[in-house]
């Protein structure tokens, strides 16, 4: 349909004088075309695959008065973790009902989203800490990671969050409010990280 | 010696079929390719190692911008067409046809209802001039994203099962509008919720690393 070919003329051609120029091919060279069409075929598929964005899977727990309903953690499988502004992770051991905990210049610590010695390593330090103590079955206990977001905290945090509960396998966790003790807590700890 | 007659035929090969056949494919992919919608803000997903893809169709999609204003999209005219026709009867938005197939074709939207009917009768570029895209109300006191979550699952005609809830926030939203949004859902009974998220490799020296270097999939 598109050749166009006359180099199979036989000798017609001749007739006029012999021109060098009709023996030329009239036929156009396709090779270039093709690789440029299966360039951008090539650059299409791969765009399409790539650009899909991808989703996490958020399951939020249904709100129940009933406190038979409601799970209770125990205080020594329980860490913490505090989102605060500019990055910044706060984390403590246990669920912080002793108030007197705080007495402690241990307790609570500050941390930031670094892959190493960030947050992460303090999950895993205490993820393997629980795994070791037996629960009254005999079974090895579950790690529950309770997240609490401060006001200045960013979507961004509590995705990162998340996802270092599907980095690390933590099979348990929850987000709840911010108390006004963490709240302080933070305070306390940014003013005199700020003093240092 | 007897007269070889030489074929005067070039060697090379006829390409137009396989060069019709390259451009068949990439008219196709073209084609079928859908652009992205254009939206009226510019979200930057957070990263996860999550890989589970976006669902293209039965979504109810919340983009939050970094100034926490929500819009709402959601796919399939014929279901867009439904909502909004809905919204006009029950809240008397007196929206004529021009501004109805507006909102069918267009992207998300992200007003008060109040204000409906002059944001559909506005152009993407007129929008960002009047100042009306100033996002879904949220609050306690005037939660319209609760009247947006309810429409949404009328339109789908009684098919909820497959009907996805995905939130797309930026990474500076701050916290306190996505806890806003989360317990609206959570007030509509809502427990499933997709998060829409880039792909990362996960940090090695980890237990999903390690899953996935030994091609164990939990989950």
């Amino acid at each position: 349909m598109a050749e166009m070919d006359t180099s199979s003329g036989g000798g017609k051609g001749k007739k006029h004088g012999g021109t060098k120029s009709k023996k030329h091919s009239t036929r156009v060279d396709m090779t270039p075309m093709v690789d440029l069409g299966f360039l951008l075929i090539t650059f299409f598929m791969l765009t399409t695959t790539m650009s899909k964005p991808k989703t996490m899977d958020l399951i939020m727990p249904k709100d129940t008065e009933n406190e038979k309903e409601q799970n209770k953690v125990k205080e020594s499988t329980a860490l913490t973790i505090l989102l605060g502004k500019d990055n910044r992770v706060y984390y403590y051991e246990g669920l912080a009902q002793d108030p007197n905990a705080s007495a402690n210049p241990d307790f609570f610590h500050a941390t930031t989203f670094a892959n190493k010695g960030g947050i992460r390593d303090e999950i895993i330090k205490k993820r393997d800490e629980v795994a070791k103590t037996r629960n009254a079955k005999g079974e090895p206990e579950d790690v529950v990671v309770i997240i609490k977001a401060d006001d200045d905290a960013t979507y961004k945090n509590f995705v990162d969050i998340l996802d270092e509960m599907a980095i690390n396998r933590i099979q348990r966790y929850a987000t709840v409010d911010i108390s006004d003790q963490d709240k302080q807590w933070i305070k306390q700890t940014e003013s005199a990280n700020g003093a240092q | 010696m007897p007269k070889v007659k030489m074929p005067r035929k070039s060697t090379s090969v006829d390409m137009t079929a396989m060069c019709d056949v390259a451009f068949l494919l990439l008219t196709f992919f073209m084609l079928a390719t859908k652009f992205k919608p254009d939206e009226p803000v510019t979200v930057v997903t957070p990263s996860s190692i999550n890989t589970t893809l976006l669902p293209d169709s039965d979504v109810l999609l919340f983009t939050v911008d970094k100034d926490g204003r929500v819009f709402f999209s959601m796919d399939g005219q014929p279901k867009r067409r439904k909502l909004i026709e809905d919204l006009n009867t029950q809240f008397k938005l007196g929206l004529d046809d021009k501004e109805v197939q507006n909102f069918v074709v267009g992207a998300s939207v992200g007003t008060p209802i109040k204000n409906l009917k002059q944001y559909l009768s506005e152009t993407p570029e007129q929008r960002k001039h009047s100042g009306l895209d100033t996002g879904i109300p949220t609050d306690s006191a005037n939660n319209e994203l609760a009247t947006w979550i309810e429409y949404g699952m009328a339109a789908q005609g009684g098919n909820f099962n497959k009907l996805k809830y995905c939130i797309k926030a930026d990474n500076a939203t701050p916290y306190p509008k996505i806890k806003e949004i989360l317990d609206t859902f959570k007030k509509k009974h809502i427990q499933k919720l997709n998060l829409v998220t880039n792909l990362e490799a996960p940090p090695p020296g980890t237990a999903a690393y390690e899953e996935m270097q030994t091609g164990g999939k939990k989950d």
